[in-house]
């Protein structure tokens, strides 16, 4: 729908604007709160035995609020680690392999722990 | 000169060590850190789902020696981390930007992640004495 101008204006040499600048805050936006509330379930679960935890994780709320956590901490976290690694390594295989490699441990690392959750959530565990 | 031999600025041997640079410096480090803490968190919630006796094996990791530092760093970094990325959210707002709000900002930064960590921890070691 937009003109080729307006598709090329401000995009810059990397050819995708602003759009990795901002998407890191409005995540670091989102792991603010996430962040506290998960610290504050986390001290609340000292000493907590497998029943106590797996019944925690099983609420709706405790829940719905790590799924987002783990959501906003991998892709935090993905976009933050290709930020280094591009500042870092100079080789240019070697770094668009590690940005690869990072990328995808941080996708693996959010399933696995949503379906973690699900599992719990949906009383599914063994 | 080949443009390889050129000297690298800044010149991190004889750059004198300031609050902004070992700041920044640490924030890049607590992400890293915390990218690695997330394979614990991952670790806990995959073994929660595994059942009882997967449970147990991260329990007992996270209630030894190791992972009691580790949860340490770990907090430490998450705390940091928060706290000095608000700093840069403050920035990237445009404000706080002239030389003595920077160094204020640094130095609430890290009496911040001091205090929470305290707190936190002193928390947590009421609950599981208590």
């Amino acid at each position: 729908m937009r003109s080729p101008l307006g598709r090329a204006i401000g995009l810059g040499s990397a050819k995708e604007g602003v759009e990795h600048w901002l998407v890191q805050r409005i995540s670091a936006l989102a792991l603010v709160p996430l962040a506290l509330w998960f610290v504050i379930a986390v001290i609340g679960l000292v000493g907590a035995d497998y029943d106590t935890v797996q019944a925690w994780v099983g609420q709706p709320l405790p829940a719905i609020l790590l799924v987002l956590l783990l959501i906003a901490t991998f892709y935090h976290a993905a976009l933050g680690l290709q930020v280094v690694i591009e500042d870092y390594i100079h080789g240019e295989l070697a770094r668009f392999g590690l940005v690869i490699v990072a990328r995808l441990a941080c996708i693996a690392l959010a399933v696995a722990g949503i379906v973690a959750v699900l599992t719990l959530a949906l009383g599914t565990a063994v | 000169m080949r443009s390889a031999d050129r000297p690298l600025s800044p010149h991190l041997q004889i750059y004198r060590w300031q609050l902004t640079s070992v700041l920044s410096i640490l924030h890049r480090a607590t992400g890293v850190a915390l990218g690695l803490g997330g394979i614990l968190f991952v670790w806990w919630l995959v073994a929660a789902a595994c059942g009882p006796d997967a449970y147990r094996t991260v329990d007992d990791f996270l209630g030894s020696w190791l992972g009691i530092v580790l949860l340490l760093g770990w907090s430490a970094a998450l705390f940091y981390h928060l706290c000095n990325g608000i700093r840069h959210l403050v920035w990237d707002t445009g404000h706080a930007l002239d030389l003595k709000s920077v160094y204020v900002g640094g130095w609430l930064v890290i009496a911040a992640t001091t205090a929470l960590t305290l707190i936190a921890w002193v928390a947590g070691i009421a609950r599981w004495v208590g």
